[in-house]
């Protein structure tokens, strides 16, 4: 008996991840196959990361695909995929992945002056090379120019058709019995594009990359430290600026005068002195330098 | 030795009637097919779409409801059994923690119409606050436990259960898993078979759990168990499938099965249609016809331990952890370690340094203003269950404790009463209030307790879905349904301070929650505003940072909104803020937080913004 083909489908909540996956798995079911289709969608509406095991053959077992056994990787979000790369299969598995990148709040939370986001680093390039055949795809922006950012995930599944064995016109069979019905058209032409797209980076290479280089610009990181010059006579104890410092490190002193508690966590955001209504703080952000040449 | 996989027919492939179902759409569809006639339910992941897909049956065939806790589901199913009818109730594994009471009373009155629970258990804890394991539960109630292993079983057994229900006078459990509950597979499709009408057995000796009445009833149980366990030695579920290896065998259950067959496709198998009650003779039979016998089974080891009563030296939980959800991975390992297998090369797979992605709340969520007036508040917060429990972490970190559906209210008399410091709120959504929170508000108010309860009515049971629930004034069905008037319901209970809040308005939030606080005694305070996401998705004009004026002080990132993110622009080494605009619903939270006001409607700016 052969082993069961498996698809693993990944992304963010909302991008269409099970829809993709909810296609392809009655794709295979029409051509006779057992299909299992897993998803945990608990957190799925709120940003979180989503993904579908979709396995298909003439017997499938576990619901689930094992790490290192997926046969294709179909990402729609650019981290996600690189999240996911441990279940490819690493001597023969097919990465798609869409270049987009989501960046949750948590990514931005630093505020230290020179703070980079923290958000995958790795370029296409450099998933090129540890991968057996790979494609970062501009998927969103192929289907923003057709007018519907939302039809990217069928980009993304007109790119994953030419990697399976099922005729074009059962694909877009499929296309049509999941996407509503008022979108049938752009997405018809979505898929169109993906598949079209991807046919002819075969052609040009083995593997190719997105024109639109990912690499985040690094930046140079100015050095600064904070310090807080608090007029004890302007406050008045409001503790406004206590409760909604970002990193909680203000407090009121026995006299309930507003004091730097904890001078490690404060990063110098100015939050304190911008919603001091009486001036009393002011933020100093001194070169670090100077700071560790004076110590 | 009896082998029987051909009992349940092979239908899969063959028939023409498959559709692709999740285990929770394939039991609605076994309830369905055995003629249920009443179903009740609250929602919970991963057990919620069993009542969806049963709603979507006809109404003539059917009554299917949200109720407002999973004990009063449990009673609505129960008085429809008392009434002769085949009864369903669905729950997550916690529910019936909740509907515990009924349960364990049920299980010695047993059932007049087939009465079923289906019960989703979360390994691996995907949405829960636990994973318990909800077969401690039949063992502890003496009832029936069957325990699917993919969809098309999920059906048949659903369908089972509500025969042995009758059958054997008991209440029924199908305990599944996320990972059953949301996966598809193929399903062979049958007809619904109307149930034999049978009208209320007027019989209180039975029906009435007083103690002269129980005391023989559980006698009656035993002798039921003892049925049980002999129709199980021989029902067609549970199946033994020898290899022509007999150095080792394997007992499983469930969910279990596939990931043993995946990774061992032709060792000895008993498997295990029902987890409880568990037959003697077979499992005698089973272990001594192999060498080494193991047990693969998630979370406690239930088999296991009966298993080594009987006096076999079964291993289980020696190999395969008692934590977490299993998958071919992990079963592969606990046979490596085992030394059935042999240990594979560890393949070099390059793995980046995976992106830090939790759950946050929606772009707009009116949780979001709520808490930051709660951590502006200085409060000690007794938080509960719902999407606002997301507000623990960063940046809000808004609240001190979650426990259980309705604590907060209770937490938070016991931390006033026990001297805390701090002002003491709870924190507790429409849903839940309604589920167990209002027997803690009439607590607090009897006990003259010093706390704030902020009621944060979103219109919604959010965090499973969109629920309608009795504050929405739908039915499960979409009909309309009466809605509660929380400020009436309160006064009622005798809170004699109850203000209602646009959540939106920040100022107005922090200032009534300051005055809350400073009133002595309960004061209830409802931040009122929809969801954004359901039962409508809401999407206002977006709003636009002014590059040149943000001086990136990142208030506005205090919220953790998801359409807020940095630009490529900085400020005193800091970035500043940009709006994904259609992520941006224009709830203005982030224009009020603003600290040079430079936060405007994209519209109003023009060709300027961004």
């Amino acid at each position: 008996m052969s082993e069961p083909v498996n698809v693993l489908i990944v992304g963010v909540g909302g991008q269409g991840v099970i829809m993709v996956s909810k296609a392809l798995a009655w794709l295979a079911q029409s051509r006779g196959l057992e299909v299992k289709q897993s998803e945990v969608h608990g957190m799925a509406k709120r940003g979180g990361s989503v993904f579908s095991h979709v396995r298909f053959g003439e017997q499938v077992w576990s619901p689930t695909i094992p790490r290192g056994e997926a046969d294709i990787l179909v990402a729609l979000e650019w981290a996600e995929g690189l999240r996911w790369l441990p279940f490819l299969k690493p001597e023969a598995g097919i990465f798609i992945c869409d270049t987009k990148r989501i960046v949750p709040p948590f990514a931005c939370l630093n505020r230290r002056p020179g703070a980079t986001m923290r958000y995958s680093r790795e370029t296409p390039a450099e998933v090129k090379a540890h991968v057996a055949e790979g494609y970062a795809i501009d998927a969103t922006q192929m289907a923003e120019e057709l007018g519907n950012e939302r039809a990217a995930n069928v980009v993304l599944l007109g790119a994953l058709s030419t990697a399976l064995d099922f005729p074009g016109e059962d694909w877009e069979k499929a296309v049509t019995e999941f996407v509503p019905k008022k979108t049938v058209a752009v997405n018809l032409e979505a898929f169109r594009r993906g598949r079209a797209w991807i046919e002819e980076a075969r052609l040009l290479a083995p593997t190719a990359e997105a024109p639109a280089a990912l690499a985040p610009v690094a930046k140079p990181a100015p050095a600064y430290a904070p310090r807080l010059e608090i007029v004890r006579e302007w406050c008045k104890s409001c503790d406004i600026c206590v409760k909604l410092c970002p990193e909680r490190c203000l407090r009121l002193d026995a006299e309930r005068i507003v004091e730097l508690a904890d001078p490690a966590k404060c990063t110098g955001c100015r939050l304190c002195e911008w919603l001091c209504p009486d001036f009393a703080i002011r933020v100093h952000l001194e070169p670090a330098r100077a700071q560790e040449a004076t110590a | 030795m009896p082998t029987a996989p051909e009992a349940l027919e092979p239908t899969r492939h063959q028939a023409k009637n498959v559709r692709p179902l999740t285990g929770n759409e394939a039991i609605a569809r076994g309830a369905w097919e055995a003629g249920v006639k009443v179903a009740a339910a609250y929602p919970g992941t991963p057990s919620t779409e069993i009542l969806e897909s049963l709603a979507r049956y006809p109404a003539e065939d059917l009554h299917a409801q949200w109720s407002t806790n999973e004990k009063v589901a449990l009673d609505v199913a129960i008085g429809a059994s008392f009434a002769g009818k085949r009864a369903l109730a669905a729950m997550k594994h916690v529910g019936l923690n909740v509907a515990a009471d009924a349960f364990m009373s049920q299980a010695y009155i047993g059932s007049n119409g087939g009465l079923v629970i289906a019960v989703a258990d979360d390994p691996g804890i995907h949405s829960s606050q636990n994973e318990q394991d909800t077969r401690i539960y039949g063992q502890f109630a003496t009832v029936p436990v069957l325990e699917p292993s993919d969809a098309q079983e999920a059906l048949d057994f659903t369908r089972l259960a509500f025969d042995l229900s009758e059958r054997f006078d008991t209440i029924a459990i199908v305990r599944t898993t996320t990972r059953l509950a949301h996966t598809r597979s193929p399903v062979a499709l049958g007809a619904r078979q109307e149930a034999p009408a049978r009208g209320f057995n007027e019989s209180p000796a039975k029906n009435v759990m007083i103690p002269a009445h129980a005391r023989l009833r559980h006698v009656a149980v035993l002798e039921r168990e003892r049925k049980l366990k002999e129709y199980f030695e021989t029902a067609p579920i549970n199946r033994v499938e020898l290899g022509s290896d007999r150095a080792f065998g394997i007992v499983t259950a469930g969910t279990c099965y596939p990931y043993v067959r995946e990774v061992l496709p032709g060792a000895s198998v008993l498997k295990l249609g029902a987890s409880w009650p568990l037959p003697e003779g077979l499992l005698a039979r089973f272990c001594e016809s192999v060498e080494r016998v193991f047990v693969v089974e998630e979370l406690e080891p239930v088999i296991e331990r009966e298993l080594r009563a009987l006096g076999f030296k079964a291993e289980g939980k020696l190999y395969f952890p008692r934590v977490g959800e299993f998958s071919p991975e992990i079963v592969r390992a606990g046979f490596e370690k085992a030394g059935v297998l042999a240990p594979r090369p560890q393949r070099g797979a390059w793995t980046p340094e995976p992106l830090v992605r939790p759950p946050v709340l929606c772009a707009g969520c009116p949780h979001t203003s709520s808490f930051m007036a709660v951590r502006a508040s200085g409060a000690r917060v007794a938080g509960d269950i719902g999407c606002y429990t997301l507000a623990c972490l960063d940046p809000l970190r808004g609240l001190d404790t979650t426990v259980s559906m309705g604590s907060s209210i209770g937490n938070a008399i016991g931390m006033s009463k026990a001297g805390d410091t701090k002002p003491v709120m709870a924190t507790i959504g429409d849903s839940t209030f309604l589920h167990a929170g209002i027997p803690g508000l009439i607590d607090a108010v009897y006990n003259n307790a010093n706390i704030t309860v902020l009621l944060l009515d979103n219109h919604i049971t959010a965090m499973t879905g969109g629920q309608d629930h009795p504050g929405t004034g739908k039915t499960l069905r979409g009909d309309p349904a009466p809605r509660v008037d929380y400020e009436a319901l309160v006064k009622a209970i005798g809170v004699k301070w109850v203000r209602t809040v646009d959540s939106y308005d920040l100022a107005a939030m922090y200032q009534t929650l300051r005055e809350a606080i400073a009133h002595r005694g309960v004061s209830v305070i409802i931040s009122n505003r929809p969801c954004v996401l359901d039962p409508v998705k809401i999407k206002g004009p977006a709003l636009s940072v002014v590059n040149e004026q943000c001086n990136a002080c990142q208030s506005c990132m205090n919220l953790g909104c998801p359409a807020l993110t940095w630009d490529d622009n900085m400020f005193e080494g800091r970035h500043k803020v940009k709006i994904d605009q259609s992520l941006c619903i224009g709830c203005t939270l982030c224009a009020q937080v603003c600290t040079i006001d430079c936060i405007k409607p994209t519209h109003a700016l023009g060709a300027v913004a961004q």
